[in-house]
């Protein structure tokens, strides 16, 4: 077995296959593991993807929401077994790969065009897997 | 069983713990070895194994290396390194018996030898990590050099010459470097593989030696007193 194949199969082990679709732009919701002590419990955080950087066991998301006029950022490798599961919630019309322009809207310039009533987008459309 | 053993650096990936916490890691193919000698105070002065690790074409060996390979019964090798054991211990092992990451079952700490990538010939700023001059106040095509070296008798410099030692440019890499008390992540034995903690010199594909840490740091030999009270 090749160097490159050896650390691929150790990846493997850690690298989730049931990801949905979803890339920037998109709001999803991040189900959060968080455990106390015994017990564990699921936590959900709803944002904006501004970010996905990174491949394979590497990939980084950034996701946003905002909290009472207070922007909140939180950062996950995808891949991480703190996060249960991800799940997609409004697919939209993103013209940029990182939107940190973003942080400095407010109002309605801070909406993202829905790609459902965005014409030149489709939805089913080939995006970048984790 | 305190073993050596040798293989090669395959590269470094990322696994999370239980806990969710991102550990960066080496990945390393160690082993098998093979014993090719047994070193005893009676015929050599001091007890010590000898192991052999890796394939090489025997045209590209030695015939006398090969010979000594053979006695162990073993195809030709192309790295040989030894390793001492306490008085007497030698006998523990045997010509030609072979020694895996198994043998490292257990082992809370490994130190790690390799050879560090090979920079060339660099300046006193990137091998030493000296601040370089001014890059203004009327420095004029000086901004990376070392500065005075001192007079010929200071304490710096003596006799007609400087100290011997002086930090200066020069050939910068290729030298062997050890890394110690690293965490053993994961043993693999059926694949040989040893996962450490952090990084090792060199670059990947490059031989290593890795060997159970001796003298740990406080708070890690803290950590294997615990262990080994809980046994």
């Amino acid at each position: 077995m090749g160097q490159q194949q050896i650390i691929e199969s150790l990846n493997a082990e850690t690298i989730k296959k049931d990801i949905p679709l979803f890339d920037v732009g998109d709001t999803i919701n991040v189900h959060n593991r968080i455990v106390e002590g015994e017990k564990e419990r699921i936590q959900v955080f709803q944002g904006v993807v501004i970010s996905r950087k990174g491949r394979g066991i590497n990939e980084i998301l950034v996701v946003r929401k905002v909290v009472d006029d207070i922007g909140v950022e939180r950062i996950w490798p995808i891949n991480s077994p703190l996060i249960a599961k991800f799940e997609v919630v409004r697919r939209a019309d993103a013209r940029r790969a990182k939107l940190y322009y973003i942080r400095e809207r407010t109002g309605k310039s801070r909406r993202l065009r829905d790609r459902r009533r965005g014409l030149k987008h489709v939805a089913g459309l080939p995006v970048r897997q984790g | 069983m305190s073993v050596t053993l040798l293989g090669k650096k395959i590269g470094m990936t990322r696994v999370y713990t239980d806990a969710g916490v991102s550990v960066p890691v080496t990945v390393l193919e160690v082993g098998p070895c093979v014993v090719t000698q047994i070193k005893t105070k009676e015929t050599d002065g001091y007890d010590a194994v000898q192991i052999g690790w890796g394939e090489i074409k025997p045209r590209n060996s030695t015939i006398p290396m090969i010979g000594h390979d053979v006695k162990a019964g073993a195809s030709p090798l192309r790295h040989h390194r030894e390793f001492r054991v306490a008085e007497g211990k030698a006998a523990d092992f045997t010509l030609g018996q072979t020694l895996t990451v198994k043998d490292l079952a257990g082992t809370l700490y490994v130190d790690v030898v390799g050879t560090s990538k090979g920079k060339g010939f660099q300046g006193t700023m990137k091998r030493w990590n000296f601040k370089g001059l001014f890059a203004s106040h009327g420095t004029e095509r000086k901004h990376r050099s070392p500065g005075s070296i001192g007079s010929l008798c200071s304490n710096r410099g003596f006799g007609g010459g400087l100290k011997k030692g002086k930090k200066m440019s020069g050939h910068m890499g290729a030298e062997q470097v050890t890394v110690r008390n690293l965490d053993v992540v994961r043993v693999d034995e059926e694949r040989n593989l040893l996962l450490v903690k952090g990084p090792i010199a060199g670059a990947n594909n490059g031989f290593v030696e890795v060997r159970p840490s001796v003298r740990l740091y406080k708070s890690k030999a803290a950590k294997v007193a615990k262990a080994a009270a809980g046994k």
